[in-house]
């Protein structure tokens, strides 16, 4: 009734190729970008802080992660240590450039990590499955290592963590620092993942993204069609570790503020990883929706038991929320093994024939 | 029936969503503890949390707040991750928190450049960063009754006084086992300028935290390199396997000096018999032998308003949480008196702990005559490099060994004058102070 496409004809092939077919996704994706831009007039600055701009950071890092293993199937561990190459690769740019505007930075610095990831990808034209894992394993230690071992990537810092500075720009703006708005720091991130996203989503249809989905589906079918697996998997892992390198670089510069190196530990590369699995292996908008269940529910969970009134300890609720986080991980994968995103297409093709389904 | 699911399931996730949102209240203080009791570093957030919580609970229960006002006290969990910790401060910031322990200097650090822009004080009592101290850089940032430079200097003067004087240091080994973070690191700066100036060799044995619970490498190393002397910066579960393997390679335990946060009890204690000797900086008195403690022993662990394991009542790391409960309550007590109102603000807060001054008879009227040194703050010195003495654990609980002493005040304050400046310079525009001085 409210989701149906029949009637709607196309009579273009840009009509019939555009990103969203179906009028109702276009409204729906109307509403949702009024909601992102409305949000932060009508939030505390702990939800916009703490849950909003996190969650779109993150979301992007799973985009990037998922380009990896959702697309090109090559299954990496290393997805914390490549978002530390773009932090550190930030802050050093930003220390050498103080004058230039820390958005273009941020930018990139994805470069870097991209070239890392690239290098640390060349195995896989080797290696494949578990055997690569362990090498992006390497690449996770190794790079940790680095952040903690060599000074001048944290400019000689005693405490060995880098911490941002502030630096202004559109206008004198403040735009990272502690003094910089939470609203200022959250559109930004939005205008980042916002753009990025279309992009990738524009390579995941194309020529390169069908490259890259042959050849995980059979590598060598794709090679015998005449896809060269050489660039295939290196765009893949380049575009994927330049992803996860801005969404790091953004984690420090308009999330934490400042970072000591276990932030990037393979803790954060697991946690990325859980959303992919759980939001949806080959789809973006299971990136956003891991995302938002691996970040949002702990902080929805902590902050809820208190507020509904359940007097227990803190610690009593840090436990609880990790072991109910653990049960539903648990749980969606046995109800739905292809992750929040398959259960979204679900939903929306029960929609279509909602209120008289058939068959 | 899929879709109803999917719906049921939206709407109560909405609702939840829509709960979490917190709530306000009136007239009380707002004491936000960041806590620890779960992850590999509880075996030393647990003491300490249950100790501030328990000084708090017994003034509510005992005398009704301060001065009439109730005392909120509200825990938040940070497993010692800076991740969740800067979650737990955006919740507090706008919940009328009067202070922030955040209780890990990784944590310390990432709110320090925050705590001056939301106008929050942030107490990080004997840790964090110890520039910090610099009052007039560091408007809003305290760090009594000492800062890590001041433990590096009187770990080193000890030992210089028991090897007859600091010209006998040189050509002596000290090795130095820490955690690889910013809590151990805060300390080498100062060790190698002690090292250069007083001609010991200093070794680092660096220990990842992932790997606190391994350390057999970094003591084959030590067995190897024989240091004459050996400090620790050791938190959680860090701390105990240190002790343990240094039994372990039979190293003089006498000679084995841990700074004050290395001194839990169960830490010592991991390494049974053979442990004898180990000695840790304190600055606060052991047991349960003083006013306060009975008090809490009374009002709030008999009353059963604790989580605290009656048998670890009273050990070194829960004393040292009271401590720092005391300093929180002298501050709003001092606040107070300052302003004039009963309920005060965090801007109030930071003028109170700013001219804090707690006297002899102070101490004595708050039943903890022995159990602290008195202290007093300035606005240029936020910490005021009190004396600390050392304890001994002599196989079952900690022993005063010595006098209470000072640490090298004269060499440490200029160095701490270039760190602020430093870190001023490398954080620029770093804000001025504005905030005016009322001592």
């Amino acid at each position: 009734m409210l989701y149906r496409e029949s009637g709607q004809y196309k009579t273009s092939y840009t009509a019939d190729q555009a990103i969203f077919p179906i009028r109702e996704d276009r409204i729906g994706m109307g509403i949702i970008g009024v909601i992102a831009l409305a949000i932060p007039f009508f939030v505390s600055d702990f939800f916009l802080n703490a849950i909003m701009t996190p969650f779109l950071i993150l979301a992007l890092a799973a985009i990037g992660l998922n380009i990896l293993t959702g697309y090109a199937g090559q299954l990496s561990l290393g997805t914390g240590a490549f978002m530390g190459v773009g932090a550190y690769s930030c802050y050093k740019l930003t220390t050498i450039f103080p004058d230039a505007n820390i958005v273009i930075l941020v930018l990139l610095s994805g470069l870097f990590s991209a070239g890392i990831g690239v290098l640390f990808g060349l195995p896989s034209l080797r290696i494949k499955g578990l055997y690569l894992a362990v090498t992006t394993l390497a690449a996770q230690f190794f790079l940790e290592w680095c952040f903690i071992r060599i000074p001048w990537l944290y400019n000689y810092n005693a405490s060995g963590a880098i911490e941002v500075p502030e630096r202004r720009g559109f206008g004198d703006i403040i735009l990272t620092g502690p003094s910089a708005a939470p609203m200022t720091q959250y559109f930004i991130v939005l205008a980042i993942v916002v753009v990025v996203t279309l992009a990738v989503k524009n390579i995941v249809r194309g020529r390169i993204g069908r490259q890259w989905m042959m050849i995980r589906d059979m590598d060598i079918a794709a090679e015998l069609m005449g896809v060269r697996p050489l660039t295939a998997k290196l765009s893949a892992f380049a575009v994927s570790s330049y992803l996860c390198g801005v969404a790091g670089a953004m984690f420090i510069f308009f999330y934490l503020g400042a970072a000591e190196p276990s932030a990037f530990s393979i803790t954060l590369s697991f946690q990325i990883l859980f959303m992919v699995i759980l939001g949806g292996l080959g789809s973006l908008v299971g990136s956003f929706f891991g995302a938002a269940f691996i970040w949002g529910l702990p902080i929805v969970l902590r902050a809820g038991f208190p507020a509904l009134g359940i007097g227990i300890g803190a610690e009593t609720v840090f436990h609880i929320a990790t072991m109910i986080v653990g049960a539903l991980i648990i749980f969606f994968l046995i109800v739905e093994p292809h992750g929040l995103a398959r259960l979204w297409s679900l939903g929306k093709e029960k929609l279509r024939v909602w209120p008289f389904p058939y068959g | 029936m899929r879709l109803k699911c999917l719906i049921a399931g939206t709407v109560m996730a909405g609702t939840l969503a829509g709960a979490a949102l917190p709530a306000f209240a009136v007239d009380e203080l707002h004491v936000p503890l960041f806590s620890y009791r779960t992850g590999p570093y509880a075996g030393s957030g647990i003491p300490i949390a249950n100790g501030m919580h328990d000084y708090l609970t017994m003034l509510n229960e005992r005398d009704g707040g301060i001065n009439g006002v109730k005392i909120r006290v509200t825990e938040c969990e940070t497993g010692y991750d800076t991740q969740k910790g800067v979650e737990c401060y955006e919740q507090v910031k706008g919940d009328g928190a009067l202070v922030i322990s955040p209780y890990s200097t990784g944590i310390t650090l990432q709110v320090i450049p925050k705590a001056s822009v939301d106008k929050i004080p942030v107490l990080s009592m004997a840790y964090g960063l110890s520039a910090a101290a610099e009052g007039n850089t560091f408007p809003w940032v305290f760090n009594p009754p000492d800062t890590y430079w001041d433990g590096a200097s009187a770990i080193v003067t000890d030992i210089a006084r028991r090897e007859g004087g600091a010209e006998n240091l040189k050509g002596k080994k000290i090795g130095y086992i820490f955690l690889d973070a910013g809590y151990g690191r805060e300390a080498i700066p100062l060790l190698e300028q002690l090292s250069s100036d007083m001609g010991f060799e200093l070794m680092q044995y660096p220990v990842a935290g992932k790997e606190m619970q391994n350390q057999s490498s970094q003591w084959l190393n030590i067995r190897r390199d024989r240091p004459d002397y050996m400090i620790m910066w050791g938190w959680g579960a860090m701390s105990p396997t240190a002790v343990k393997e240094a039994t372990k390679i039979r190293y003089p335990m006498d000679k084995f000096y841990g700074v004050w946060w290395s001194g839990g009890n169960d830490d010592a204690a991991a390494g049974g018999d053979a442990a004898k000797g180990y000695r840790t900086l304190n600055f606060h008195g052991v047991g349960s032998d003083f006013g306060a403690i009975q008090d809490i022993k009374k009002f709030v662990v008999d009353a059963g308003k604790s989580e605290v394991d009656p048998a670890k009542f009273a050990d070194n790391l829960y004393n040292r949480g009271v401590y720092n409960s005391m300093l929180i309550a002298e501050g709003i007590r001092k606040a107070q008196e300052l302003t004039g109102k009963t309920v005060i603000d965090a801007t109030d807060m930071r003028n109170g702990l700013e001219n804090l001054d707690i006297t002899e008879a102070r101490l004595k009227e708050m039943g903890m005559e022995g159990f602290a040194l008195p202290m007093k703050l300035s606005c240029e010195d936020h910490s005021g490099h009190h004396k600390v003495y050392v304890v001994e654990w002599d196989g079952k609980d900690w022993q005063k060994s010595g006098d209470w002493f000072s640490p090298d005040v004269d060499m440490v304050k200029p160095l701490l004058k270039k760190a602020a400046e430093e870190y001023a310079a490398s954080n620029a525009p770093w804000p001025e102070r504005t905030e005016a001085c009322l001592n």
